[in-house]
């Protein structure tokens, strides 16, 4: 060969042959010197004798059939046990012959929750998926719901307001004529009710029988506190986290201060103030449901997180992307929903997703307050006399499936960091 | 020498700063500075690292904020009004040293954004225009990359194209080339060059003295916050006054 031959005409050497294949891979990973080989060989043993151990205990002795504790004794383990309370575990002490109601509203939102992880839904749908999804969600678990006409006023407005205020630039004229009229109506209405002038009137949804919240427990109770904590906390965070940003001294000293407040106290202390010191506050006569505190405190607490994760992200944008927003015109909203918070966003999904396995985990201090999640109803489980002694399996299997939920979270984790950055990168 | 042989004296003055002051907390980075740029003129200003000449051409779109002193573009006077700084904006185009495009956008989607929400341009329209504009700048079949997959000095080709997109009667360039591999300065100096024949009002924050002698109108020296001396390039170069000019011209030709 002669150095005068041109790169491309080369012929490309095939690798050293003890490099490649299985035996390749494991002679230069796994046995490449006498340390090295005998490292792997202990560690081989001793997963294999783990595993052994566990399977003989989870599967070839246990006993799936028996009928009371007693029968279960002796052997492995008692997953008979998970087969006779498996339903108290998943739905608490909702009504038994209404079990199917809690059951399709964990499948609803699931779906809710799987339809809007993909990016293609990231757009008007999603106020969809999440309208229709909660809405079923709440008529299954309650049977009945109430919608006073103030309420639906409300909506009105908000939707007229925030609708105006996001497609200013892209609406044509019998769009922005409609946001017009939502807000005149919410508005007119709303002032109309409140003078008493219009009827204290509500829309009455009742196909099933109603189901009080304190009969709510297990999964759709984890589901609904992590999914709405979440869903709330995280544009409150983005809020929080850009007021703690903002020039005026007023706004930012209000977020840091509640930001280092809701941070400084454990989330036990928030749900105790919100379930035992509240209603003390409250007049007379007026209750706040027990489940909404313990909703409204998750979200307080998650957001104050939240808010520090996406402060990370805000600040790690060079200030040249905050120049050319603005030498281009374009203004706080515009250069905050555009650029800024698109690129901020993205780069702190591993430590925002980091912070929702968190908090999907962390629901379950409501146990302290007397709300039946998922691990609260496991650990009813095993109060009965009947089954008692197999803590190991209960818990077993509530830790299974919070893996299921933090796993799935932590895969998609990985794919929307691909996702968002296909293309970006060099 | 200029491009368009006119007299400026009777052309009409669109940027004007009048005892223009700012200060960095101590440190005072303009001083007393007066300046008439007239339509269509095209003027250079250099000067040795921390002499204030980014500050000045920042501080015209109010990318930085001045003290004391008037800045007057196109008769609208920079205050703090909101509406004023946003009429500024909308006439002034700025490219900056290290491009900032936005990398999570299309170059395409970089060029039509201002035009779409600050001028609610229909999507249709803005894509000719930055189509067009990539023609111009000789880049138009980047236009679905991302700015993260585009050579430097494609970049800021892109850049200034993205200024143009919002018809700026003014066009701010604060040392569009230094941060550019030098086997791609000409491709985006050529870029200026053509828009400077075709008239546009541009004041540039420069290094690049061979682009100063083929559109320049008029060149200034500052140092330590003041404009020292200003003249046509012509004579700028020949017979500089200032001693101040004088090294600092030494020490740039003698690189080059």
């Amino acid at each position: 060969m002669t150095d005068a031959m041109p790169a491309g005409e080369r012929k490309p050497l095939a690798p050293p042959v003890d490099e490649t294949g299985i035996i390749g891979w494991g002679r230069k990973n796994l046995f490449s010197s006498w340390g090295n080989g005998i490292t792997t060989i202990v560690l081989i043993v001793g997963v294999v004798w783990i595993l052994n151990w566990f399977l003989e205990w989870a599967l070839f002795t246990a006993n799936f059939t028996a009928s009371t504790g007693s029968e279960c004794r002796g052997g492995g383990a008692c997953w008979a046990l998970i087969r006779e309370k498996f339903r108290y575990i998943f739905f608490g002490s909702f009504p038994y012959e209404q079990h199917w109601r809690p059951l399709f509203a964990v499948i609803t939102m699931l779906a809710m929750l799987v339809l809007s992880a993909d990016r293609r839904m990231w757009n008007w749908r999603l106020i969809v998926i999440w309208g229709v999804g909660s809405f079923v969600t709440f008529l299954l678990m309650f049977g009945q719901i109430h919608i006073p006409l103030s309420l639906i006023l409300f909506v009105a407005l908000v939707g007229g307001g925030i609708g105006l205020a996001l497609r200013s630039a892209l609406a044509t004229p019998s769009e922005r004529m409609a946001y017009y009229a939502l807000i005149g109506i919410g508005a007119v209405g709303l002032v109309l009710r409140i003078l008493g002038i219009l009827p204290k009137w509500s829309i009455a949804i009742a196909p099933l029988s109603y189901v009080e919240t304190s009969l709510w427990g297990g999964l759709p109770v984890t589901l609904i506190l992590a999914t709405y904590g979440l869903a709330f906390a995280f544009p409150y965070g983005i809020l929080l986290a850009l007021g703690r940003r903002s020039n005026l001294p007023l706004i930012k000293g209000l977020c840091v201060g509640f930001i280092e407040l809701i941070r400084g106290v454990p989330l036990i202390s928030l749900l105790i103030m919100a379930s035992v010191m509240l209603p003390l506050f409250l007049p007379s006569g007026t209750t706040i449901d027990k489940f909404l505190r313990a909703q409204v405190a998750v979200i307080l607490f998650a957001g104050a997180y939240i808010a520090e994760v996406i402060r990370g992200g805000l600040q790690s944008l060079p200030k040249g992307q905050f120049e050319a927003a603005d030498a281009m015109g374009l203004n706080y909203a515009q250069k905050t929903l555009l650029i800024i918070l698109p690129q901020a966003l993205r780069v702190v999904i591993p430590p925002l997703i980091n912070t929702f396995i968190g908090f999907f985990k962390d629901t379950s201090l409501v146990l302290i307050i007397g709300i039946f999640d998922f691990l609260n109803t496991a650990n009813q489980a095993l109060v009965d006399p009947n089954w008692a002694g197999f803590p190991g399996e209960v818990y077993l299997f509530a830790a299974f499936v919070y893996f299921i939920f933090c796993y799935s979270m932590s895969r998609y984790s990985k794919y929307l960091e691909v996702e968002l950055n296909k293309g970006t990168r060099r | 020498m200029a491009a368009t042989a006119r007299d400026l004296s009777k052309v009409e003055s669109v940027i004007q700063l009048k005892g223009v002051n700012k200060w960095f907390g101590q440190f005072h980075v303009l001083t007393d500075i007066n300046l008439d740029v007239k339509e269509g003129e095209k003027i250079v200003i250099c000067g040795p690292s921390g002499s204030g000449k980014s500050t000045l051409i920042r501080c015209i779109n109010r990318l930085e904020e001045h003290q004391r002193g008037d800045i007057v573009v196109h008769g609208v006077t920079l205050s703090n009004d909101v509406k004023n700084i946003d009429a500024i904006r909308r006439e002034v185009g700025m490219v900056f040293q290290s491009f900032n495009l936005f990398p999570h956008l299309t170059i395409l989607d970089n060029l039509t954004l201002a035009p779409i929400w600050v001028k609610k341009m229909p999507k249709k329209e803005a894509e000719e225009i930055a189509m067009s504009l990539l023609t111009r700048v000789r880049i138009p079949e980047q236009a679905l990359k991302y700015p993260g997959q585009l050579s430097g000095g494609q970049q800021q080709r892109v850049a200034i194209a993205r200024a143009l997109c919002m018809r700026p009667k003014i066009m701010l360039f604060d040392e569009p080339t230094s941060a550019l591999d030098p086997e791609m300065v000409k491709e985006v100096l050529d870029v200026m060059i053509e828009l400077a024949r075709e008239g546009m009002t541009m004041l540039c924050v420069t290094h690049e003295m061979g682009f100063a002698r083929a559109v320049a109108d008029r060149v200034i020296f500052m140092d330590r916050g003041e404009i020292v001396e200003q003249n046509e390039p012509e004579e700028f170069f020949a017979n500089p006054k200032n001693d101040r000019t004088k090294l600092f011209l030494g020490q740039i030709l003698h690189n080059h």
